[in-house]
């Protein structure tokens, strides 16, 4: 009897890797053998495979079965490796073509009677099959639509391994079965979150667009109910749509993370807010066999938003630095290393101390000095350090109230238009380095001859930094911060005026 | 007699004019110890062969291999110990083999025969 040989994607991350399976019957006692380092889901497969090719009508020699997944030093999860094992055994006893299962990757989890089930991962794992030159993919029926994502590589869809036999030659009567699918939980109703709710908060609604246009991080510091979880959470509302790249990237960690993806890639930022109590992994990611992608993972490419940040523990908030700074997550185990985009916008929102009243203008603080400078001293200098934005919000009062009701407000399709057209100016003056949004700018080329500005124009900010009022650091990020919002004002490069505002996004904490 | 107990005597029946096809020789039937019984023990060549012969009506229970289990095949080579030790006189290399037999009623039985499953 031949060996029967096949493929099926392992992933590590957002990063698959093609495991070749063989199939082969040797003369001993009945016996199934599965090696290759599978984990307790993977080393199920077994009595699923048996058992769903009983049921499907095939008869297996009652031989010595042993399955191999190559590489075999490679740690692999999971119940995708189904389908691939159930052919590669049936191409060893024969009932199915050798050639035709070999050219192909298979993907999907069997049922006992013989029925594919939806596997999650299926978009990273038929991009990986895809940028490693395979033609084809079977997939269970329940994930055709998530796989028809990735273009360059054909997407047969089965329902069950009696189906899938046929396909590579099994002679077997067909059966209609009927397919399983993936339980579509309701629509998620796309809440209108407009930047026209909020009222009052001008400045915040300026820093916000500020925020979008430049890429910028962004720290609001304000007392409770001054709308600061309610400005952070229109901020994607406000980001253009996602490019290509970074849809696929979103929709691939959807895909892994178990959320429906659906029949189209995702195109808007998604929004994560996890709550205070998290913990590294839960926020970065982990898991010691299979490493999953956590909130800031699932955030990459939008809005990651931390309320109530100092009550996070500091070592979790400190770990985003890594992240922040390179834009890639990266987890080590033991047994591998995951990577994951990280390139999120990160929106921290604080009250100024444990009571939330400090600097209130309506009601009084009952903080002792020392637990005010405690509280806020929780989030580290570092992280700060790479916080573009940091404004104070405050409560809006019943005179504002009454303005607000009469002026117009500025809507997030009206603000989107504006960040999109600052976002192209910026692109166009970034043209050529590697660099699209001002955010990423470091800070030697701002101060390079390529956007010196004139010292009539950093008056302001050169004194500050005389008189030791900013750092060296927060020079730059007034810089950044000025050339963002010439971007916004269509300006060809930041004036004065420009300067002093970037000055003022800064000051929540000196001031 | 019970009939499984018919079935299994005609099974061995089978297995040893099976074997003597394929030109070994039967050398013991049904050797029994306290530990229990050797079905088979033939030479084939150089080699002491101590057979076990699973006989079944169908397969609607499973394969009658499937029935031999490592604990079986663990007292199977204590018995095959203690064959040696009770015929001094055969020296030479030793090993398991394994034979079913489905013999379903009005049919030509089937024979299968796995060499050194131990």
């Amino acid at each position: 009897m031949a060996v029967g040989r096949t493929q099926a994607v392992a992933l590590l991350g957002l990063h698959g890797a093609i495991v070749e399976i063989e199939a082969d019957y040797s003369s001993q006692l009945p016996k199934f053998i599965l090696i290759g380092l599978p984990d307790a889901a993977l080393g199920e497969a077994r009595d699923r495979v048996l058992a769903a090719a009983a049921n499907s009508g095939c008869d297996l020699p009652s031989r010595r079965l042993t399955v191999n997944l190559s590489p075999a030093a490679l740690p692999k999860q999971g119940s995708g490796f189904d389908l691939g094992i159930a052919l590669a055994t049936l191409a060893a006893a024969g009932i199915v073509s050798s050639r035709s299962i070999a050219e192909v990757v298979h993907l999907g989890e069997l049922g006992l009677d013989g029925r594919l089930r939806p596997i999650t991962g299926i978009l990273p794992a038929v991009s990986a099959a895809a940028a490693a030159g395979f033609e084809a993919v079977m997939v269970p029926t329940g994930n055709a639509d998530e796989a028809s994502l990735v273009p360059g590589i054909r997407v047969i869809a089965v329902a069950s391994l009696r189906e899938a036999a046929i396909r590579h030659g099994a002679e077997f009567e067909p059966v209609d079965v009927e397919p399983i699918l993936i339980a579509h939980p309701e629509p998620e109703q796309e809440e209108d979150l407009d930047l026209a709710d909020v009222i009052g908060n001008d400045d915040a609604v300026e820093a916000m667009i500020v925020a979008a246009a430049g890429g910028h991080h962004a720290f609001l510091l304000g007392p409770p109910g001054s709308g600061k979880t309610m400005l952070a959470a229109r901020l994607p509302g406000l980001l253009p749509d996602l490019d290509a790249a970074t849809a696929l990237d979103v929709s691939s960690i959807r895909s892994l993370s178990g959320l429906a993806v659906g029949d189209a890639l995702v195109t808007r930022p998604p929004l994560e807010s996890p709550h205070h109590t998290a913990t590294a992994a839960a926020l970065l990611g982990g898991g010691s066999k299979q490493i999953r992608p956590g909130a800031a993972a699932r955030a990459s490419g939008g809005v990651l938003f931390l309320d109530e940040a100092p009550e996070f523990n500091s070592s979790v908030l400190d770990a985003l630095r890594q992240p922040l700074e390179s834009g890639v997550i990266s987890i080590h185990r033991a047994n591998a290393v995951a990577h994951f985009p990280g390139r999120f916008q990160l929106v921290l929102a604080a009250n100024p101390c444990p009571c939330g009243q400090y600097g209130a203008r309506d009601s009084e603080c009952t903080c002792t000095p020392s637990a005010r400078r405690r509280y806020l001293g929780r989030l580290s200098g570092p992280l700060l350090d790479r916080i573009d934005i940091q404004l104070r919000v405050q409560r809006i009062t019943s005179a504002q109230l009454k303005l607000a009701r009469e002026g117009t407000r500025i809507t997030s399709a009206a603000a989107r238009v504006r960040v999109t057209a600052a976002r192209e100016c910026a692109a166009e003056r970034l043209a050529g380095t590697p660099w699209t949004v001002n955010s990423q700018v470091p800070g030697f080329w701002l101060r390079g001859p390529h956007a010196r500005l004139g010292g009539v124009v950093t008056a302001s900010i050169d004194r500050a930094l005389e008189r030791g009022g900013i750092t060296m650091r927060g020079y730059d990020r007034v810089l950044r911060l000025s050339w963002t919002l010439a971007d916004l004002d269509h300006a060809d490069s930041p004036s004065a005026d420009h300067v002093g505002r970037a000055l003022y996004l800064r000051k929540a904490l000196s001031a | 007699m019970a009939a499984k107990d018919d079935l299994g005597r005609r099974g061995e029946d089978l297995a040893a004019r099976f074997l003597e096809a394929s030109g070994y020789t039967v050398i013991d039937r049904n050797w029994r110890c306290a530990r229990g019984e050797i079905d088979l023990v033939a030479r084939d060549g150089n080699d002491t062969v101590f057979i076990e012969v699973k006989t079944r009506s169908s397969t609607a229970f499973g394969h009658p291999f499937e029935a031999i289990t490592t604990q079986k095949l663990a007292r199977l080579k204590r018995l095959a110990m203690a064959w040696t030790q009770a015929h001094p006189y055969r020296r030479g290399p030793m090993r398991i083999d394994a034979i079913a037999v489905i013999a379903a009623a009005g049919e030509q039985p089937r024979i299968e025969h796995l060499r050194r499953v131990f």
